[in-house]
């Protein structure tokens, strides 16, 4: 057991979820308890979505647990199968028929003999993998299903697309800011002349995907979802799979430099070298924004970041190579994929931090007092008790986290809003500072900058008065290290004179 | 319990039980706030700490008493020690937070790997030094608002049999008193006393936030009649007095588990009334309390007018208007009744669990009511199928659905306006002077939309989407 307040990741069945919704006239039916569908109010929330979900629930109840749920799993399935003729029903296994250990597959077998659409069981399970696992998995196993399908009735798609083409596979329903992103990966793919031969899952048809072949390359443009599903390809097909995120400007050139790599091996003759330097220099404002007086003002200055793979990683090496900023440390809770983040961020930042469990991640950033976080919104959270600006980047997202204005993260508008991102972060920790240095705010009030409670400390009058002159951005720090200083030589009472002494000591 | 005849003309079904509404663990996100001195732990999956993080919104960030004992495989196979493994995390408890109770929310996965939280607790009550209530408020057996009910049926047993005689003990016990004396002296609360007729004592149940709880205290005042303790208390510690004999009354529709435990277990009498819910209810509700007492209740008819009168404007809006409840949080009854009284007809109230014997006397009142307003009975639909329930929506052109979040979007893109009915769980609802705030989330969408109508984009979904 584990005392857990806060998750980064959700249950498997989140990512089966995700990924069969995001498909269109895909039905997925979870076998569950009453209440486990809020899935559903999620998306329709989150996604401000206009159609009903497709999910349901075949409900597990007392009655289930003594007679077995198989008549009622497979009557679920044939009737979706009739009132709505879904291409596929996913069957999606949750924490429950990981305990009950049903033969679910069984029950699909036998709606199979009935039901119109195809039929499949979600191969996940719940006590191994999490939300982000379970999608990629998910996506994978429907693509070999109906590559495998096709295959058997002979109308697989046979050679490549007369002009280069591209699969982009893994933008999904409630992934962050994923559908702005698949915009701005289309307009892209346009400029570089590349076809867009089908998207993945999201919006897509599964009729669609015996056409997957055609494509000249696959783009993977995160690294939690699609991954498993482009290696098959690759493995299948031989086709090549381009896994740099375009995000920032040093690797979305990256990304297109492979992609040319990628396309040129196939014998297309591209040059795209002075495309990217006539987008980094003049389309995207980031390479100027690098050189203006804006971001020389944010040299050196310390910044935490912490979200899946793909976002943390890529903002980690934009502040740093891109802006200058110093990433004190930089995390993810991708645990079961720690070794790829390692590698991505070494030399980006002064430490890793591998964790699931947000008190550690909020400590952390309490301990090294930063100008700005990139993080969750855990961390926006954290952000705030401790009156540090932050930047969201990653899910957990919050209903603003899903803007209706274009706000793509990748690509070279992308770029433009991770800029925008940044620099609003640390100009509104400037301005508070100044305010703070202007008296614009009650110094009276002490501010605590700490994660746990308040210190035991006594502080007298005239201590107290010191350091509420000192401005609010460093007083935090500045109480700590004071306290430090008195605890270790066993002072009870920290006056003025301590302060000043303690701050002599550490030479600040 | 009361026996009433049942009332023949309303209808009753059922259906699959294919719905969507809140998982009851749900409670602890209203349960925490209420009990203040409490802790909740949830013994389940990542799949029930995903639902409360999610559900609980910004919640979540304000250090909530509540937590997940997250189960891993080696709990499922028995690998590890429930005893041992439920021990260390309670010690992490009370040494982080010292509270005076902690809440065991058994789950879905505790029935099924039939993890005995029942069996553990007093013993590890008695190792820890701090109660341990177990309530098993999972999806398998229960909807939503019905964890309130497992969890105060669990508390039931709790409360102290025996009214405290020393007078410094009576102080602690009695908070509702001291909350309504606050900053008076001695001889005024003793003239208090005397406005009391004497009663046998009444303890109501039902999880209301406090302004609630001193307003329907008031009112009850006002006829002479005094609430000596109410289930659940701002604090576990002062938990009421349950004495064999004691009269009880329920203030919520779902809590018919905690009411037969306070029958059965605690031998108190059970006041069946209809629920103080819109003037109406409240009105029927004070009179049958009143009833029992032999009291001849004053001033009524003035206040139920007065109350009326004050919600013309929004009458004016609801009236003639057709609502439709979809079911997920058993008020469905209660509103229903209050708004057909409001001038609204009603066809379908779906409703999850429906218990005839603990409704039975707000069944009857919404049958008069509907007789009195000249409107058709509605079908109640228990265990409802959405959607079937959504097939009968398009056909019956319905003018308002009350609806979970599931649906609230899809509907209000195809033209049909939504109240999400999770707000009526959290908004005060109860006694007089609640009833606007039940209209005005009732007329809400109606005023919205009302002024969006002329702009011509009632349906915003594309021809040949799906349902
Ligand atoms: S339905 Fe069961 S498994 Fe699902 S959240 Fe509720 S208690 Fe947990």
């Amino acid at each position: 057991m584990k005392l857990a307040y806060w998750m980064y990741a959700g249950p498997a069945h989140i990512g089966t979820l995700r990924v069969a919704s995001s498909f269109k006239n895909v039905h997925a039916i979870m076998h569950a308890p009453l209440g486990d569908d809020y899935f559903n109010v999620m998306r329709s929330m989150l996604e401000r979505e206009r159609d009903f979900t497709p999910v349901t629930a075949s409900i597990v109840d007392r009655h289930v647990l003594a007679r077995g749920s198989q008549e009622r799993v497979v009557d679920n399935i044939t009737r979706k199968d009739r009132e709505e003729h879904p291409d596929l029903i996913v069957l999606t296994p949750t924490c429950t028929s990981s305990i009950l250990q049903e033969d679910l597959e069984n029950f699909v077998n036998r709606a199979q003999l009935e039901a119109k659409g195809d039929v499949m069981l979600a191969d996940v399970n719940h006590y191994r993998v999490n939300e982000l696992q379970a999608a990629d998995r998910t996506l994978d196993q429907i693509v070999q299903f109906y590559i495998n399908k096709a295959r058997k009735k002979g109308d697989l798609a046979e050679g490549k697309t007369e002009k280069p083409s591209v699969n982009i596979i893994g933008i999904s329903t409630l992934g962050f800011h994923n559908q702005h992103d698949c915009t701005e990966l289309k307009r892209l793919m346009a400029d570089l002349g590349i076809e867009v031969n089908e998207v993945i899952p999201e919006g897509a048809s599964v009729h669609n995907l015996k056409n997957l072949p055609r494509a000249w390359f696959n783009l993977v443009p995160y690294r939690e979802l699609g991954m498993m599903a482009a290696s098959y390809l690759e493995k299948e097909f031989g086709t090549p799979c381009v896994d740099i995120t375009p995000m920032g400007v040093v690797e979305t050139a990256r990304c297109i430099r492979k992609i040319q790599e990628v396309l040129n091996a196939q014998g297309a003759d591209v040059n795209y070298e002075e495309f990217i330097d006539q987008q980094t220099r003049f389309v995207s404002q980031a390479a100027w924004f690098s050189r203006s007086i804006d971001c020389q003002n944010l040299t050196g200055k310390k910044a935490v970041v912490f979200g899946d793979n793909t976002h943390a990683a890529a903002m980690t090496k934009i502040l740093s190579r891109e802006m200058g900023i110093h990433v004190v440390w930089a995390g993810t809770y991708c645990k079961y994929d720690a070794d790829w983040f390692r590698e991505q961020v070494s030399g980006y930042c002064d430490e890793v931090i591998i964790s699931e469990d947000h008190g550690a991640i909020g400590d952390a950033i309490a301990r090294v007092e930063p100008s700005a976080i990139f993080g969750t919104q855990m961390e926006r959270h954290v952000g705030k008790r401790l009156d540090i600006p932050c930047g969201v980047i990653a899910a957990p997202i919050h209903i603003q986290n899903f803007p209706i204005g274009y706000k793509p993260f990748l690509g070279y508008e992308g770029t433009n809003q991770c800029v925008d991102l940044v620099y609003n972060s640390f100009t509104l920790g400037m301005e508070d500072h100044l305010l703070e240095i202007f008296g614009g705010h009650d110094t009276k009030e002490v501010i605590t900058k700490g994660i746990s409670a308040d210190s035991d400390m006594n502080w007298t009058k005239d201590g107290q008065a010191e350091l509420n002159k000192i401005p609010g951005f460093v007083r935090g720090k500045v109480k700590r290290n004071t306290e430090k200083f008195a605890r270790e030589r066993g002072i009870a009472q920290i006056s003025a004179e301590v302060l000043y002494a303690a701050k002599e000591a550490v030479g600040a | 319990m009361e026996t009433l005849t049942q009332p023949e003309a309303l209808n009753f079904e059922c259906e699959t039980g294919n719905y969507h509404t809140f998982c009851p663990i749900s409670c602890v996100a209203w349960l925490y706030q209420k009990i203040e001195d409490s802790f909740f732990l949830v013994i389940g999956t990542k799949t029930c700490g995903y639902f409360l993080q999610n559900a609980m919104g910004v919640m979540i960030f304000a250090e909530p008493r509540y937590a997940m004992a997250e189960l891993e495989e080696g709990d499922i196979s028995a690998q590890l020690n429930d005893f041992d493994e439920l021990k260390r995390l309670c010690l992490q408890i009370k040494r982080d937070r010292n509270p005076s109770v902690i809440v065991w929310i058994g789950t879905c996965t505790t029935e099924i790997i039939k993890m005995d939280l029942e069996g553990l607790a007093p013993k590890l009550e008695a190792e820890l030094g701090i109660p341990i209530v177990t309530a098993r408020a999972n999806g398998l057996d229960y909807a939503f608002t019905q964890g309130e009910d497992t969890v105060l049926a669990a508390m039931a047993a709790k409360c102290p049999e025996k009214a405290p005689v020393m007078e410094s003990q009576k102080q602690e016990r009695n908070a509702i008193s001291q909350l309504l004396n606050f900053g008076k002296k001695k001889e005024e609360v003793a003239a208090d006393e005397s406005e009391y007729v004497n009663h046998t004592p009444l303890v109501l149940f039902g999880s209301l936030p406090d302004p609630v709880v001193t307003q329907l205290t008031l009112e009850l005042k006002k006829q002479g009649i005094k609430v000596s303790g109410w289930l659940p208390s701002k604090r576990y510690t002062e938990l009421p007095v349950l004495e064999e004999g004691y009269y009880v009354s329920g203030m919520n529709p779902f809590l018919s588990r905690t009411a037969t435990t306070l029958m059965r277990r605690r031998k108190c009498k059970l006041i069946g009334a209809p629920f103080p819910i819109g003037p109406d209810g409240t009105r029927a509700w004070i009179e049958k309390i009143c009833s029992v007492f032999n009291i001849e209740p004053k001033g009524l008819d003035e206040r139920e007018a007065q109350i009326w009168a004050s919600l013309e404007d929004y009458l004016q809006i609801v009236r003639g208007k057709s609502v439709f409840f979809m079911g997920d949080n058993l008020l469905e009854i209660s509103l229903a009744r209050f708004l057909i009284r409001c001038g609204m007809t009603c066809p379908e109230i779906g409703i999850p669990y429906m218990d005839k014997r603990y409704q039975a006397a707000e069944l009857e009142l919404l049958e008069k009511t509907c007789h009195e307003m000249g409107v058709p009975t509605p079908r109640i639909v228990e265990k409802p199928d959405n959607y079937n329930q959504i097939q009968r929506i398009y056909e019956q052109n319905i003018d308002l659905v009350i609806t979970g979040m599931a649906h609230a979007n899809p509907l209000e893109a195809r033209g049909i306006n939504t109240k999400w009915s999770v707000e009526f769980t959290f908004a005060q609802i109860h006694g007089f002077g609640n009833a606007r705030d039940i209209l005005e989330l009732v007329t809400r969408p109606l005023r919205r939309n009302n002024s969006l109508k002329d702009l011509g984009w009632g349906n915003l979904v594309k021809e040949g989407a799906k349902v």
